[in-house]
């Protein structure tokens, strides 16, 4: 049993609350209290049918508003798999949460109202996980109850949609007709598509390999913390913790510390708070001891001798603005990646993405909140990283502004 | 499963290890709250596996209600002692004397609503920045949308609006003087997570987790047990019943469930076969509103 992490993204009201409540209840991870707390709230609902949507309206703002203002994160699981839903909202002013949500994924279910085809937020949202390199996706055209389960409907959709992936280089598509409200294609799939011969929704889930997630081939280490018992039984013992980003490390490894340069050997690899091990790899928690006695501290990375990756003090990034306030050239922020932190500055903001068309607008003159854009950022100190779309997990960064703490973009390094 | 493809469980760990290693770097003077339940008590095991062969950098507060359960207290201590690490406890009884509060009246008189008043004095007493609980997503609602890391003002208070956008396994911990943080390192666990974690680990826990006869009273559904804590009321019919209990807190608001599983694996079977909600189950406070949660966050509880 493994874990698959994915986003659900549509245009409001094409069904997206409607589906996850759907794959909870049919997995029958919704336990009876949960019931019956929805079965109050159903409103103008025929007998016997509930709302599912209702499951997934946390907050008390949100069931007033009547719509989602967050991610929410949900579960459920099979015999096969253990599966987590960011459920990012699918409002325009949004692209904020959906950033958030997909950067934490492995997936992203695009879902379609049959009716209306692909329109903007299809786009826009299609765009958003192209620029997070999402490495899976997955088109559910919903709603096939409301045009008859047409086949042509679908197909149509289907052509339209792959044009579109091409043009965003989104490599591994897969679609699938379905409808959330009845149930069809969800868990099992419907004699109603008598046309369609792929899988069910959840059988996809099951079975997309979740092994491409993760990069075996960059050994990355991030030290979090120096483990130092200062006992007399341990009196040298000095261990760097840290997880294991991508590849793997061995006993005997020769390895590099970044920034500094400094190299070394791998003299020990323990998990479980002091067992030893042969091998570990991404994305084990785990201790690492060196046979050279090196200062390095938080930040820091260890990575294999022969595979170095970048360090510089200026980073080419697509930003993503999550704060009110805007970003103005010239202002200065923290910089976090993984476990580093150091001084930025933004010093050329080159375009501004136009979400919905991929056009650049060129020396933008307001940088709002959910804007993209393609800026240069000067650091203090030099940072270790990869390029965002070689190697997710040490190609994004996040910006804290410094007089609220808050934090106020997020930087895929190209 | 490839050879180097980790199993869910493992993959849960080191990200719960990845959140308690991020704390230890990022803040002077956090704490690890525990409750003394199946939750806190994997978050002590998980602890262990990030720091251990060292001391934990954070001492283990507990937030003592005077209605405990006397198994629990038990365990707690004799778990200290195992692992040889600092426990604060402070108690609420306390703060009910200093500041002249009121208890809570009635048949199941809470201090659930007290306890976020020790909370908030316990860690400004200690100057605590980041205190590492317990919660769970998939708990209820208001907490499926929790941050894993939650700031919260000098209040306590938890801003729904204002909370932090959390990319990739990067997590901004950075606060003003006098706020905190709240770490939940096992916000991706289900109950049934933890339950198999307990099982493969061998996790000890506290025999009321395990079927045992005991004296209850059954009150809309539920199994209170007998205590000094509660009011017995002439008309209530007092039973022995074999119960055990899904989570564990004060013994005035936690209810038992019919049960006969006396192993981890029994109680698996019963989980899995189950249809009510841990909390649903067992909360005898959160049926009040369906926004009692949320409000009480709000105001600095977890
Ligand atoms: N007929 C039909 N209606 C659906 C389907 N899926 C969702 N709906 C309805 O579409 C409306 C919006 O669904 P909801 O899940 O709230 O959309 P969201 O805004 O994307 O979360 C609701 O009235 C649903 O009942 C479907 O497959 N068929």
């Amino acid at each position: 049993m493994d874990i698959l992490r994915f986003i659900t993204a549509g245009s409001v009201d094409d069904g997206k609350s409607t589906l996850i409540g759907r794959l909870l209840y049919d997995s029958k991870s919704i336990m009876i209290d949960q019931l019956e707390a929805i079965e109050k709230q159903t409103k103008n609902r025929e007998a016997g049918e509930i709302d599912l949507a209702l499951l997934t309206d946390g907050l008390r703002a949100e069931r007033e508003q009547g719509i989602t203002i967050d991610v929410a994160y949900k579960y459920f699981s099979t015999p096969k798999r253990k599966f987590i839903i960011a459920d990012a909202p699918g409002h325009i002013q949004y692209t904020r949460n959906m950033v958030t949500g997909a950067s934490n994924s492995d997936l992203i279910i695009i879902l379609i109202d049959a009716r209306s085809g692909v329109v903007e937020q299809t786009r826009r949202h299609s765009i958003i996980a192209s620029l997070l390199n999402m490495p899976q996706v997955i088109v559910a055209v919903n709603k096939m109850d409301l045009v008859d389960y047409s086949q042509d409907v679908y197909n149509n959709i289907v052509i339209e949609y792959a044009e579109l992936a091409k043009a965003l280089n989104l490599n591994d598509v897969s679609y699938i007709p379905i409808s959330a409200l009845k149930g069809d294609n969800i868990v099992e799939k419907s004699s109603s598509f008598t046309w369609y011969d792929g899988d069910s929704l959840l059988h996809l889930l099951e079975n997309v390999e979740v092994e491409k997630a993760v990069n075996l081939e960059k050994a990355r280490f991030p030290i979090q913390y120096v483990i130092r018992p200062q006992t007399e039984a341990l009196h040298d013992y000095r261990g760097y913790a840290g997880k294991i980003t991508s590849g793997i490390f061995r006993r005997g490894d020769k390895v590099a510390v970044l920034p500094s340069g400094l190299h070394s050997v791998i003299k020990n690899i323990e998990v479980d708070g002091g067992r030893q091990v042969e091998e570990a790899f991404a994305p084990q928690s785990i201790v690492l001891h060196l046979e050279d006695d090196i200062d390095i501290s938080r930040g820091d990375v260890i990575v294999q001798s022969n595979e170095v990756p970048e360090t510089t003090k200026e980073l080419e990034v697509l930003l993503c603005w999550m704060d009110n306030k805007p970003l103005v050239a010239g202002n200065k922020y923290l910089l976090q990646m993984n476990s580093t932190r150091v001084r930025s500055v933004i010093k050329d903001i080159e375009f501004k993405l136009d979400v919905n068309s991929l056009e650049k607008h060129p020396a933008p003159e307001k940088v709002g909140l959910n804007d993209i854009v393609k800026a240069v950022i000067k650091t203090s100190q030099p940072v270790v990283h990869d390029s965002y779309k070689a190697l997710r997990t040490s190609g994004g960064a996040i910006l804290i502004d410094e007089t609220s703490n808050v934090t106020v973009g997020a930087c895929m390094i190209q | 499963m490839g050879l180097h493809h980790l199993d869910y469980l493992d993959e849960l760990e080191s990200e719960s290890i990845h959140i308690f290693r991020e704390v230890a770097g990022q803040f002077e003077k956090p704490a690890l709250l525990f409750s003394g339940g199946k939750d806190s008590i994997v978050l002590v095991h998980l602890a262990l596996k990030a720091f251990r062969p060292g001391k934990f950098p954070f001492p283990l507060v507990h937030i003592d209600t005077g209605h405990n359960f006397p198994e629990a207290l038990e365990f707690r201590d004799s778990l200290v002692k195992t692992i040889d690490e600092k426990l604060i406890v402070s108690k609420v009884e306390d703060t009910i004397k200093e500041r002249r509060l009121t208890e809570q009246k009635g048949k199941f008189a809470s201090r659930n609503q007290l306890q976020t008043y020790t909370l908030l004095d316990t860690i400004e007493e200690n100057g605590f920045d980041a205190c590492i609980g317990g919660a769970r997503r998939d708990e209820e609602k208001a907490r499926a949308k929790e941050r894993i890391f939650s700031v919260r003002d000098e209040f306590g208070q938890w801003d729904p609006k204002r909370q932090r956008p959390e990319l990739w396994n990067i997590y901004n911990g950075k606060i003003n003087k006098g706020e905190n943080v709240r770490v939940f390192p096992i916000s991706n666990w289900t109950e049934l997570d933890i339950w198999n974690y307990i099982r493969r680990e061998k996790i000890d826990l506290p025999s009321i987790y395990f079927a045992h006869n005991r004296e209850v009273l059954e009150y809309d559904g539920q199994y209170v047990a007998v205590s000094g804590f509660i009011r017995i009321d002439e008309t209530d019919i007092i039973i022995n019943k074999k119960v055990r209990y899904r989570t564990v807190g004060d013994m005035t608001c936690t209810a038992a469930v019919a049960s006969n599983a006396s192993t981890i694996d029994d109680i698996i079977n019963e989980i899995t076969a189950t249809k009510t909600s841990e909390r649903g189950e067992t909360r005898i406070d959160d049926k009040v509103s369906e926004a009692a949660m949320e409000d009480r966050k709000k105001n600095g509880y977890f």
